[in-house]
């Protein structure tokens, strides 16, 4: 809890830096640049657990556990994304997402 | 059960065994090793079936003044149908199965030791030799099998063993065509079998031949068909009707008219397999069947079942005759002798009554299925030496062979005084009393089988005079006897066939299991006619083919048409080929065919055709583009949520 700053507040914050990830993710093409994005969202919803587990049950503790889950769970899915990308520049030399399509049809 | 018969049950089991070495090493053994050990085994069998018939007819067997039964059960309640049906494993020993382990162990220990000069020198010895062995398990199960689902099973297996050796030759185009008809008639037989079998377990509640021969069982089904006349068709009733079906099975297997066609087709097989299963073992299994079942033919509903057979056995017996006095190819005109003598066994049983004397017919019966095994197995045996000898199956490229061929001779004309009816052979006793028994029953099926009697002698002596006499062909090779161990075949059949016509039959085998006392009366007509028509038809052969003559080609033209449509066999086998082909085929299986690709099939295309098309209008969705994908994503969850917050 800080003092002077209410939950709306706290949303208000997590809610753009969420659609600052979506933004991110629809118009970015680099595919380091679309995982950057999407580590934003995945933030954006731990700040949100954090957030309304402190100000609404404050006698419970699942919020703050689910959010290291996340934490823990982003992490993973980071070295995950960033092993297929680099196997994917070493087949094609890029890592542009418009020129990977040979999963279509 | 323990008795003294109980080791009876080693006797099938050591060919099965032979069969399992045989064929699992027919490749390792080669040929003359696998004849061995196939004849010492059929040797031990031979042994055993004397030692258990001298056993059973002269010490254990007459129990006050009555053959008694012994039923020796290896395990009860194999299959349970309900509480009281279930199909058992057992062995019956009575007077026909111990007969039968005779005639089938004596012929095919023969042939056994025949094939060993016979097939000497084929590829496939040691598999001729697995399969003989198949066969005589399933023929010695098939008569040792003390119910009606075993008989049924090793039915099929001689069925099976049958279709492996008349398809022998597998090359053959024609060899397979026969194996494949013979099949799938005697499967088609067998199919009324099994339906005959059921209705008469529904009925009788038992599958068991002692339980269903019962008095009780009798008078059960009989009383059953006076309460319920409405099952009955024609004045005949369903229990009637299940019996004729299981004789139906026994007309496929033993050739009977008109499930006859594979008789003749099944001589493509090697001949020593034509002696032992198409003339002495196999095809008499219909007349066992009978015999076996013989109480029930005779008891219910006053014996109706046992008209059939008599009048099918007579017909059969004739028909075949003429047809046999045209044929050209001698192991035809001896398969369609084997018909005809069956058709005499059957009529025999046919003829029969029950009690005491009145059995006679089925003591006849039984008596002409022994004493033919011998001769007609014989006959066969001689013919397979002749065709070694000539390598033709025709008559008119043989003639002259009598002195290059003396055993085969000797031995050929006792077989063919024995089926002619010339006493002291042995077909003379037992043909005689079938013609007392039918003469006492019904005059016109005594004529017609006083007259099948001279067609026999006529026929078997045209063959004899033909083969052995008449105009000498020139040979490649000049033909001699046969080696030593076919001829030992030859000598040992020849001397039963000239001596088992001594035998007191009704002293063993009788109807109501009681031996009564039959003796031929020489001065009666009946005797003194049966031997008159042998010795004409004896007569008349020798004038015609004895030396070249032309009349033979007169007679067959004074007989014109007739003549043709007797050597085509009556054109029973276009009109079996017409039936299947052109109604069966033609208008009933084509329009199925049809309807099952156009319309069945059709359907199941239509919906794969439709999934397909739609698929491919729609695969373009999958675009490859990451951000659409996302695209999709985001819209359904923010469709998702739309709905959640304002539809809730």
């Amino acid at each position: 809890m800080i003092e002077g700053v209410g939950l709306p507040e706290i949303l208000s914050v997590t809610t753009i830096l969420f659609f600052i990830g979506v933004y991110g993710f629809f118009t970015r093409t680099n595919l380091i640049a679309m995982l950057m994005s999407l580590e934003l969202m995945v933030n954006a919803e731990a700040v949100n657990f954090v957030a309304i587990n402190k100000y609404l049950s404050p006698a419970f503790l699942q919020g703050q556990i689910f959010s290291l889950f996340i934490i823990a769970l982003a992490a993973a899915e980071t070295a995950l994304a960033l092993a297929i990308i680099l196997h994917l520049y070493r087949l094609t030399s890029n890592i542009d997402v418009r020129e990977v399509k040979e999963l279509k049809y | 059960m323990m008795s003294a018969f109980s080791y009876v049950y080693i006797i099938p089991l050591i060919p099965i065994l032979m069969f399992l070495f045989l064929g699992f090493t027919a490749r390792k053994i080669k040929e003359p090793v696998s004849g061995y050990l196939g004849t010492i085994g059929l040797g031990i069998v031979f042994i055993m079936s004397y030692y258990t018939a001298f056993k059973y007819f002269f010490s254990d067997g007459l129990v006050d003044g009555k053959y008694h039964q012994f039923r020796i059960m290896i395990k009860e309640g194999w299959i349970h149908f309900t509480d009281k049906l279930a199909i058992d494993i057992g062995i019956i020993i009575d007077p026909i199965s111990v007969m039968m382990l005779v005639v089938v162990s004596t012929v095919s220990f023969m042939v056994h030791i025949y094939s060993l000069g016979y097939m000497h020198k084929d590829t496939g010895f040691s598999r001729f030799y697995a399969y003989l062995s198949l066969f005589t398990f399933s023929m010695l199960g098939l008569v040792l099998a003390s119910n009606l689902f075993m008989i049924y099973i090793f039915w099929e297996l001689v069925g099976v063993s049958s279709f492996l050796l008349i398809g022998y030759y597998f090359e053959t185009p024609s060899a397979v065509a026969a194996s494949k008809k013979a099949f799938i008639v005697t499967r088609f037989a067998d199919m009324f079998f099994l339906i005959g079998i059921l209705m008469i377990g529904y009925f009788g509640q038992s599958f068991d031949f002692m339980t269903l021969n019962s008095e009780s069982t009798i008078s059960m089904l009989n009383s059953w068909i006076q309460n319920n006349a409405v099952f009955s068709f024609m004045g005949i009733s369903l229990i009637t009707y299940a019996l004729i079906f299981v004789y139906i099975g026994g007309m496929g297997k033993s050739a009977m008219f008109p499930l006859h066609i594979w008789l003749p087709d099944a001589m493509e097989g090697p001949t020593p397999v034509s002696a032992l299963i198409h003339a002495a073992t196999m095809v008499v299994a219909g007349v066992y069947l009978v015999a076996r079942l013989f109480p029930m033919f005779h008891n219910i509903q006053g014996g109706i079942a046992l008209h059939f057979v008599a009048i099918v056995g007579t017909f059969s017996a004739l028909f075949a005759a003429i047809i046999a006095l045209t044929q050209e190819d001698i192991k035809r005109v001896l398969a369609f002798s084997t018909m005809s003598q069956i058709g005499y066994m059957m009529m025999a049983l046919g003829v029969s009554g029950y009690d005491g004397h009145e059995g006679l017919g089925y003591m006849a019966g039984m008596f002409h299925l022994f004493t033919h095994a011998m001769f007609k197995a014989l006959l066969f045996l001689v013919a397979g030496a002749v065709i070694h000898a000539v390598h033709s199956n025709f008559m008119d490229k043989m003639g002259g062979l009598h002195k290059y061929m003396p055993i085969a001779s000797w031995t050929f004309l006792i077989a063919a005084l024995a089926i002619s009816g010339i006493p002291p052979f042995a077909g003379f006793f037992s043909k005689d009393e079938i013609l007392t028994a039918a003469f006492e029953y019904n005059k016109f099926i005594w004529f017609v089988g006083f007259i099948v009697a001279g067609m026999t002698a006529f026929y078997m002596f045209r063959l004899y005079f033909r083969i052995f006499y008449n105009k000498q062909n020139e040979y490649e090779h000049t033909p001699h006897d046969a080696p030593f161990t076919m001829s030992f075949a030859l000598i040992f059949l020849a001397i039963m066939a000239a001596t088992v016509g001594f035998i007191p039959f009704s002293k063993f085998v009788s109807a109501d299991l009681t031996p009564f006392h039959s003796h031929i009366e020489w001065g009666s007509p009946l005797v003194i006619g049966s031997i008159l028509i042998a010795l004409t038809g004896i007569g008349t052969a020798y004038l015609m083919y004895y030396k070249e003559t032309k009349y033979p080609e007169k007679v067959a033209s004074a007989f014109g048409s007739f003549y043709k449509w007797t050597k085509d066999k009556f054109y029973f086998d276009e009109l079996y080929l017409f039936v299947t082909h052109k109604i069966i085929f033609d208008r009933i299986s084509k329009p199925i065919a049809w309807f099952d690709r156009n319309v069945i099939d059709g359907f199941m295309n239509l919906l794969g055709v439709t999934t397909e098309n739609t698929s491919k209008k729609i695969k373009y969705l999958q675009s490859g583009r990451m951000q659409d994908y996302a695209m999709f994503f985001m819209s359904g969850v923010i469709a998702i949520v739309m709905l959640i917050i304002y539809f809730r």
